[in-house]
């Protein structure tokens, strides 16, 4: 087709036209570009400026380190240690299975282990880190880091861990740590922010609760640099945190570990006292469990065992066992008597084996009866008939201040959460918690630290501690190494005859031919022991199983045997140390708890396996045999040793 | 004897040609390029790999593959634009049924070892095919309805096509590019006001219409609108890319944080920092002076592209230089309205600016195109 040079001109000229309004029309939008440029950077400059801040710049706590714990002599008892673990994103993993089929092969990972962090992954936002593994050993973490680039989303971190070297035998001490809960967080009215810290962790039972905030220190921060995916690309400034104070136990290690594995096999608590100062060198309460297992999160199987377990492992039983003091209690009877004036000590009461009193009989253990006793006789051959007399003679409110004198009955203030008061029970008790009037009854079983009297192992002791010293020795638990003066308890104000025949007749207890405890005595110079066993009833042998032809203990079945009790205190002439066992449902004090507090009493004096000394001489075969089977179960002496600097 | 010489009566041949050629284009086309050099330097922290390196390659042989065109006479690029236009359409349609997958949509041809993007092709051949179209058509008839869908059809197919892919960016600036042409080519004004007017009955029905009986769309579609519209109603889903983009550009300021110093694209905040989203860093690190200059430099090269459509009398060369220049002028204002947050998410790089080499080859072949139409153009009658 021809073209004329006029439809050229003409198209040329529309082309120009309709060019140039194009060409204008990008002018008006490349305009609108500027100005929104101009808006944005000149305008809004300084907003959007501080947004970039905001997302670059991260604020992150560090955790302080938490304070050390040790034992009287400078044993580790609760530690840090490096704590190796995985930790991965699902955002940046993009296939989980893959990465964690990778790192499987890597390190050692359980299917408990990857069906857990599957779930966690999927539980929590894409950007948040869940542990895939934790304490893995410097050669695991170091293949993960080495093989970093097949491993997206997958982070070798550092951190510090509670451990307990110890495991089992501090464990009711000095207590373990968990994360924190939710709960923990709604019983503070202000949370410390170091809390927020996802795993951080805090004192979840024993020492490492009460003294939570000595032990855990303030937090440092730091301020980083991020990247979009939060990883930390450069720090920019840092303050440093104050790590937790250590602190040091009156604890003494050895000997915690001695009790805990004298009382093997049994349930029961020990409690070792210095009766100067009132220091708990033991507070071992048998059997127990490795808090270790809860820093690292106890599985359900292990937590359900020891929840079951009949002997209670998770129950800090020097403490918070409550239990009728039996015979132990007889102390209390005579001196609340010998206070009253009601008698003179030298007054012998006739024992035919019972008395009846409103109506009841009630037995003397010795069904055929002790005959004429005194007050020294009485303790020492553990008659009943002679504290129920004297116990109908004072009543029951000199009974319980008495009890209270001695330390019974009270809640003391030790660094340990939930501690058991016992129970003195008066006439008001009886009234609001029974809605019974106080019959002459009670205070007969009173007297014998039946019926309502309950007290805890560590009562028993800090009694034994004041019959020992005539002061009001208060326990405790922590000291200040750095500390020179001794704390000085004040005095009873308990008459001197009356104590010399309280503790005469506690010597003969162990002591003479007659004593109920004979059997435990020590014989080694110097190291003479005055106890007194006490043999508390759960339930009586009734009728029915008594026709059944059950007439001892060892025919009962276990949880309805007797507890068995036993307190003393060590050298008899310049008393050092005060001791008070319990074994539950043992059967008798002078068969199963005496031995256990004899040796227990021993190793504190000799700072370790008794000698033999010490033993009768017709004892020590069998003696030696039992001391050569527990060696091999006491704690390698490696982690007593002293590790403070 | 030169390039500004418009009036000359003789068509160059030979090694003259290279005398005639629109050397401030080319000065012009290599100051963007090194713009982009700087800042894929830059978002690689410092270093030459793996973005800068290979982007200065790409752009030596677009060069050469530019001048290549330029020097073959414009009525060889009109005679095969017909084949041309066709062998795009099958590539296409190859696409469709033997297309390998990547980032969820079929877009690539492996054909042996050579990997090839038949849209980016499409972009170029459909403006040739409509330049000769309109070329072609008699002068009289361009606004005869039978005339106008046929233009359509030619600019609308391969759009369709790549919209399967699926490619919604690229079938945007196809058919955006073809409708430039067929503006210019002079189709009667009264059909793009009715089609505007319907996109806007359309876009109102459609927004009226929600949370009546008579909604149009789903629910979740409406929500997408509203992140597309509000990128800051979704921080951490759909706007965030648009949020930290902005957040890039505005911290920049006058004179920007400087160079390397932005900490946006260092830490990764951006996405595609080094492709889609490379103005962003441009405007945090060079801040307000750096981004507006790079507007400035691309508007003076539509200026001179423009200049060359004005200059001659061939209709083909003018409609094709308008096409090429709409289409860069699209690329970049596309680009850089997402970034603002003035456009949505789609995916168009910054011409001859972000890394890529199909984008750069084919920008490159275009201005080969505009150079052959300027070198070889026919001189007006005075």
């Amino acid at each position: 087709m021809k073209r004329t040079d006029r439809d050229k001109e003409l198209s040329h000229r529309t082309i120009t036209r309709r060019g140039l309004i194009l060409g204008g029309a990008q002018l008006a939008i490349a305009g609108t570009l500027v100005w929104r440029l101009r808006d944005m950077q000149l305008m809004q400059s300084e907003q959007f400026h501080l947004l970039a801040e905001e997302n670059r710049i991260n604020l992150r706590l560090l955790p302080p380190t938490r304070g050390l714990i040790f034992d009287r002599n400078g044993v580790l008892l609760a530690g840090n240690e490096q704590n190796y673990r995985v930790v991965i994103k699902r955002d940046d993993a993009g296939d989980i299975d893959l990465v964690l089929d990778r790192l499987s092969q890597l390190i050692h990972l359980s299917e408990d282990d990857l069906e857990r962090a599957r779930r966690d992954l999927l539980r929590h936002r894409p950007f948040v880190p869940v542990t895939v593994a934790e304490r893995l050993s410097w050669e695991e973490i170091s293949r993960v880091a080495t093989n970093a680039p097949a491993l997206p989303g997958v982070t070798p971190e550092m951190g510090l861990s509670r451990v307990y070297p110890l495991r089992e035998d501090m464990a009711h001490v000095v207590g373990y740590v968990g994360p924190v809960s939710e709960r923990d967080l709604e019983a503070l009215d202000t949370p410390d922010p170091v809390l927020m810290i996802p795993r951080f962790q805090i004192g979840k039972s024993g020492v490492e609760r009460a003294m939570e905030d000595r032990l855990r220190g303030t937090a440092g921060s730091q301020r980083v640099e991020v990247n979009a995916v939060g990883r930390v690309m450069r720090e920019l400034d840092r303050a440093e945190g104050k790590p937790g104070s250590n602190l040091h136990m009156t604890i003494d290690a050895r000997l915690q570990n001695y009790a805990l594995q004298r009382m093997q096999g049994q349930s029961g608590a020990a409690v070792v006292m210095d009766t100067a100062t009132g220091d708990i060198l033991a507070l071992a309460s048998a059997p127990s469990f490795d808090g270790n297992l809860f820093v690292r999160g106890i599985s359900s199987t292990d937590y359900n065992a020891l929840l079951e377990n009949e002997y209670r492992p998770l129950l800090n039983k020097t403490i918070q066992g409550m239990y009728p003091p039996g015979s132990t209690f007889k102390m209390v009877t005579a001196l609340a008597a010998l206070d009253a004036g009601e008698t003179d000590g030298e007054e012998r009461v006739f024992c035919p084996g019972h008395m009846d009193v409103a109506g009841n009989r009630f037995h003397c253990w010795r069904r055929g009866g002790h005959g004429r006793v005194g007050l020294v006789s009485a303790l020492s051959e553990s008659c009943d008939v002679y504290f129920y007399e004297m116990s109908q003679r004072c009543g029951i409110d000199r009974i319980n201040a008495m009890s209270e004198r001695l330390g019974l009955g009270i809640r003391y203030d030790l660094p340990i959460p939930s501690i058991a008061g016992g129970l003195n029970p008066t006439r008001d008790w009886k009234r609001r918690n029974r809605n019974a009037e106080w019959l002459v009854g009670d205070t007969v079983n009173a007297s014998i630290g039946q019926g309502f009297v309950l007290s805890t192992p560590l009562q028993l002791a800090v009694m034994t501690a004041r019959l020992a010293t005539n002061k009001a020795i208060l326990p405790r638990l922590l000291r200040d190494p750095m500390e020179q003066a001794q704390p000085q308890a004040a005095s009873l104000d308990l008459r001197p005859e009356w104590l010399r025949m309280i503790r005469r007749g506690m010597h003969e207890t162990v002591n003479h031919a007659r004593g109920t405890a004979y059997s435990s005595r020590v014989v080694a110079e110097g190291q003479e022991m005055a106890g007194k066993t006490g043999t508390s009833q759960v339930f009586s042998i009734t009728r029915a199983e008594r026709d059944a032809g059950i007439r001892q203990q060892s025919d009962l079945p276990w949880n309805r045997r007797n507890h068995a009790l036993f307190v003393n205190y060590a050298p008899v002439d310049a008393p050092r140390i005060a001791v008070a066992v319990v074994i539950e449902h043992g059967g008798g004090g002078s068969s199963a708890a005496a031995p256990i507090g004899r040796d227990i009493t021993l190793a504190a004096l000799n700072d370790g396996i008794p000698p033999l000394a010490a033993y009768p001489a017709p004892q020590r075969n069998r003696i030696r045999a039992e001391q050569i089977e527990l060696e091999e179960r006491l704690r390698d002496p490696q982690l007593l040793r002293i590790s403070r600097a | 004897m030169s390039y500004l010489e418009y009036n000359t009566k003789r068509m160059p041949t030979g090694l003259a040609k290279v005398l005639y050629v629109n050397w401030p284009l080319v000065v012009l086309l290599v100051a963007v390029a090194c713009y982009g050099f700087v800042m894929l330097y830059s978002v690689a922290g410092g270093s030459a790999r793996p973005w800068m390196e290979p982007q200065l390659r790409r752009f030596g042989f677009g060069l050469l593959l530019m001048l290549a065109i330029g020097f073959t006479p414009l009525w060889f690029w009109r005679s095969i634009a017909g084949v041309a236009y066709v062998v795009s359409i099958l590539l296409l349609l190859g696409v469709e049924f033997f297309g390998t997958v990547g980032m969820g949509a079929k877009r690539w041809l492996v054909v042996g070892p050579a990997r090839l993007q038949p849209s980016e092709l499409a972009k170029i051949t459909t403006i040739l095919a409509l330049a000769a179209y309109y070329n072609w058509l008699d002068p009289k008839r361009i606004s005869h309805p039978v005339w106008v869908v046929l233009g359509v059809l030619i600019a609308a197919i391969p759009a369709f096509l790549v919209l399967r892919q699926p490619d919604l960016g690229t079938a945007l600036l196809l058919s955006m590019g073809g409708g430039i042409v067929i503006f210019a080519a002079g189709v009667h004004w009264a059909y793009f006001a009715a089609l505007i007017g319907s996109m806007v009955a359309v876009v109102s029905a459609v927004m009226t219409s929600r949370g009546t009986d008579w909604q149009i769309l789903k629910d979740y579609q409406y929500r997408r609108i509203d992140a597309f519209l509000d990128p800051t109603l979704d921080p951490l889903g759909a706007g965030y890319h648009i949020n930290q983009s902005m957040i890039a550009l505005g911290s920049g300021g006058w004179s920007g944080r400087g160079f390397m110093e932005g900490t946006q694209a260092r830490l990764n905040f951006l996405p595609e920092k080094q492709t889609d989203f490379i103005f962003t860093t441009l405007a945090e690190e060079f801040g307000f002076v750096g981004a507006a200059s790079l507007l400035l430099l691309y508007l003076m090269i539509i200026g001179f592209c423009l200049l060359t459509a004005f200059r001659t009398s061939s209709r083909f060369g003018a409609l094709l230089v308008i096409g090429v220049v709409g289409t860069f002028f699209l690329y970049f204002a596309v680009n850089m309205a997402m970034v603002m947050g003035l456009a949505p998410v789609v995916g168009v790089p910054l011409p001859l600016v972000s890394f890529g080499g199909s984008a750069m080859t084919v920008l490159m072949v275009g201005f080969g195109l505009v150079q052959s139409a300027h070198i070889h153009r026919p001189r007006l009658p005075s």
